[in-house]
C-alpha cells in the first residue's frame, strides 16, 4: 500500500529523516512514534505526497510518487483518509459540510443516512450544524476522524488524533480506528502516548514504529 | 432528523460555498466591468460610425464628377460642345448636364455674394458628371477630354475623397484598438483581482487539497464567482452606454460626425455581445491566474 525506499527528507537544513525503508502492508495497524520534533508529522506528510523525498522513494499505491501528476495526487488522497494533527477544517462551513467535503470535492454526493450514521458512530449528531471554532478539542477530533473515513477509504493516517483529549475520550477513538482495522483498513496512527500503544496492543497486533536518531525503526515488543 | 448536507444542492453551488464569501471588495469587480464595459460602447459606436461615414464620403463622392473648362472666351461654347459630345459617347455614364450660369452663380454665391456678375468674369464653365453601372474609366476619358477640348480638367474628387475616406478609416482603426486595450485592462485587472483572492484563501485552497479537490474543482469555484461579476457589471455598463448612446440628439439630415454617433440597423446588437464577451475574458483571466496561482501554493 505504501512503501518508503531509502526515503531522506531535509526541510533545508540537515537531514531530519534519513535512510527510512519500510512497508505498510495492507490491513496492519503501525503506531508512528518518537519525541516532539522528531519527524512524525513530516514522515505522515511523505505517505500522503504532501512533500516529496529529497532522497528515496515513497510508494503509494504502486506508483513512484515523483511520477503523479497534480490530479493523480487529488485521485491518491481520496484512497487515504488523514486525521491531521491540526484537524484542517474550513472555518465558514459547518460540521456536518466539513465531514462532507471528501464528498463535495469529487463531486459525489454523500448519502444523509451515511451522514446521520457518521454522526453518531463519533457522536457529535448534536453538532452537526455547529462551525469548527465552535467545538472543542476532543469534538474537533473525533470530526477529524469522521471526515477521515467518510470516503470509505483503503489507508487512515491519524496524527495525534488523541493529542488533546482526556484518557477517557482517548480510548473512545483508539475504539473506533480498532473497528477500521478490523473492517480491513490500513491504519497508520502517529502518537507518543505510551499508554494508548499498551491499551491497543491488548486488543489487536500493532507493530510500533519508532523514530531516533532520524530513522524510523520497528520497535521490539518490550513497550 | 435530515443534515443540512442532505439538502440536495448542485455540485456548482457546492463548489462556490466552499469557498468563503469574499466580503466588501467583491463588487471592485463587478465595477470595473462595468465601468470598462460602458468605455467599450463608445469605442464601438466610434468605429462603426466612421466606418460608415467613410463608405458614405466615397460613395456620395464617387458618384458624381465635375469636368471644369477654362478657356478664352471664343473657345468656351466650341469646348463645351466637345466635351458634351465626348461625354455622350462615353460608356458608363449615367447622365451630365453643363450648369447654366444661374447655377453658377448660386454655388458661388456663399463665398462672394450675391449679384455677381457673372459673365464679366472669367469664371470657368461647369459640368456635372453622374457616373454610371459599371463606371466609367476615368483615366480614359481624361486622355479623350485632352484631345477634343484641351481646357477641360476632369476632377472626380478623388483628391480630396482619399484623405477623408483615410481619416475615417483611421479613426475607426482607433476605436478597435481601443476596444483591444479595454478587454486587455479589464483581463489584467481581474487577473490581479483574482490571484488577491486566491492568495487570501490559501489556507481553504490547502484544506481542499488535502481532502483530494483537483486543481480544476478549486478554479471552478473562483472562475465561477469572476465570471458571473463580470458578467453582472457587464451587463449594467452595455446597458447605461446604450441609454447615453440612444440619448443622443439624432442624426440629422447634414449628417454631420458627431449627430451620426451611434448604431444603426443589426449595429444596435453588437453592445449586447459585450457582456457575454467580457464574461469571457473574464473566464479565462481567472482561470488562467488560477491554476498559475495554484501550482504555487501547493
Ligand atoms: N515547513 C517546515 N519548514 C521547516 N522546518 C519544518 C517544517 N515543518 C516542520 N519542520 C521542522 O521539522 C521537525 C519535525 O517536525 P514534525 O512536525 O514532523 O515533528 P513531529 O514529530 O510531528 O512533532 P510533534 O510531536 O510535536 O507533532 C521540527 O523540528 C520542525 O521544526
Ligand atoms: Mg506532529
Amino acid at each position: 500500500m505504501i512503501s518508503f525506499e531509502n526515503v531522506a527528507y531535509s526541510y533545508g537544513g540537515g537531514e531530519l529523516l534519513s535512510n527510512v525503508s519500510l512497508k505498510l502492508a495492507p490491513g496492519s495497524f503501525h503506531f508512528l512514534t518518537g519525541p516532539s520534533g522528531a519527524g512524525k508529522s513530516t514522515f505522515l506528510k511523505l505517505a500522503y505526497a504532501e512533500l516529496i523525498p529529497t532522497s528515496g522513494r515513497v510508494i503509494l499505491f504502486d506508483k513512484d510518487v515523483t511520477t503523479l501528476s497534480r490530479d493523480d495526487v487529488a485521485r491518491t488522497r481520496r484512497r487515504i483518509g488523514i486525521v491531521h494533527q491540526d484537524c484542517k477544517f474550513l472555518d465558514h462551513m459547518t460540521l456536518a459540510a466539513n465531514m462532507a467535503l471528501p464528498f463535495t470535492v469529487s463531486d459525489r454526493e454523500s448519502s444523509a443516512q451515511d451522514m446521520e450514521d457518521l454522526l453518531g458512530w463519533v457522536g457529535l449528531k448534536h453538532l452537526a450544524d455547529a462551525l469548527p471554532p465552535q467545538l472543542s478539542g476532543g469534538e474537533r477530533q473525533r470530526a477529524a476522524l469522521a471526515r477521515a473515513v467518510i470516503v470509505d477509504p483503503d489507508i487512515i493516517l491519524a496524527d495525534e488524533p488523541t493529542g488533546n483529549v482526556d484518557w477517557e475520550m482517548s480510548l473512545r477513538i483508539l475504539t473506533l480506528l480498532v473497528e477500521l482495522n478490523k473492517m480491513g483498513k490500513t491504519i497508520l496512527v502517529a502518537t507518543h502516548d505510551l499508554n494508548l500503544i499498551r491499551q491497543a496492543k491488548a486488543q489487536i497486533q500493532a507493530r510500533v514504529l519508532r523514530i531516533a536518531k532520524h530513522r524510523v525503526q520497528l520497535a521490539g515488543a518490550d513497550l | 432528523m435530515r443534515l443540512p448536507t442532505a439538502k440536495p444542492a448542485s455540485p456548482a453551488t457546492r463548489a462556490l460555498e466552499v469557498v468563503p464569501p469574499s466580503g466588501p471588495t467583491a463588487w471592485l469587480t463587478t465595477f470595473t466591468a462595468g465601468a470598462m464595459t460602458f468605455l467599450c460602447v463608445f469605442a464601438l459606436a466610434l468605429s462603426l460610425a466612421s466606418g460608415r461615414l467613410a463608405n458614405r464620403w466615397s460613395e456620395a463622392l464617387a458618384k458624381t464628377a465635375t469636368i471644369r473648362l477654362s478657356a478664352p472666351a471664343e473657345q468656351v461654347q466650341i469646348q463645351t460642345d466637345a466635351i458634351l459630345a465626348t461625354l455622350a459617347t462615353t460608356p458608363g455614364i449615367a447622365s451630365f448636364r453643363a450648369l447654366d450660369d444661374a447655377e453658377t452663380r448660386a454655388l458661388l454665391e456663399p463665398w462672394f455674394g450675391p449679384g455677381l456678375p457673372v459673365e464679366a468674369l472669367p469664371i470657368p464653365r461647369l459640368i456635372q458628371v453622374v457616373e454610371g453601372e459599371p463606371p466609367y474609366d476615368s483615366e480614359g476619358l481624361r486622355q479623350r477630354l485632352a484631345a477634343e477640348a484641351p481646357g477641360a480638367l476632369l476632377d472626380d474628387h478623388t483628391r480630396w475623397r482619399r484623405p477623408l475616406a483615410e481619416a475615417a478609416s483611421r479613426i475607426r482603426l482607433l476605436g478597435i484598438l481601443s476596444i483591444a486595450l479595454i478587454g486587455a485592462a479589464m483581463a489584467a485587472m481581474i487577473t490581479l483581482a483574482a490571484r488577491a483572492a486566491l492568495a487570501t484563501n490559501a489556507e481553504v485552497i490547502h484544506v481542499l487539497r488535502l481532502v483530494g479537490a483537483k486543481d480544476s474543482y478549486i478554479a471552478r469555484a473562483f472562475v465561477r464567482r469572476f465570471t458571473l461579476r463580470a458578467l453582472t457589471g457587464a451587463a449594467i455598463g452595455a446597458a447605461a452606454g446604450l441609454i447615453g448612446v440612444a440619448a443622443l440628439p439624432a442624426a440629422d439630415a447634414a449628417g454631420g460626425f458627431l449627430t451620426g454617433l451611434g448604431f444603426t440597423g443589426w449595429g444596435w446588437l453588437w453592445p449586447l455581445a459585450l457582456p457575454p464577451l467580457a464574461a469571457l475574458v473574464a473566464f479565462a483571466a481567472t482561470r488562467r491566474a488560477a491554476f498559475q496561482k495554484l501550482r504555487e501554493l501547493t
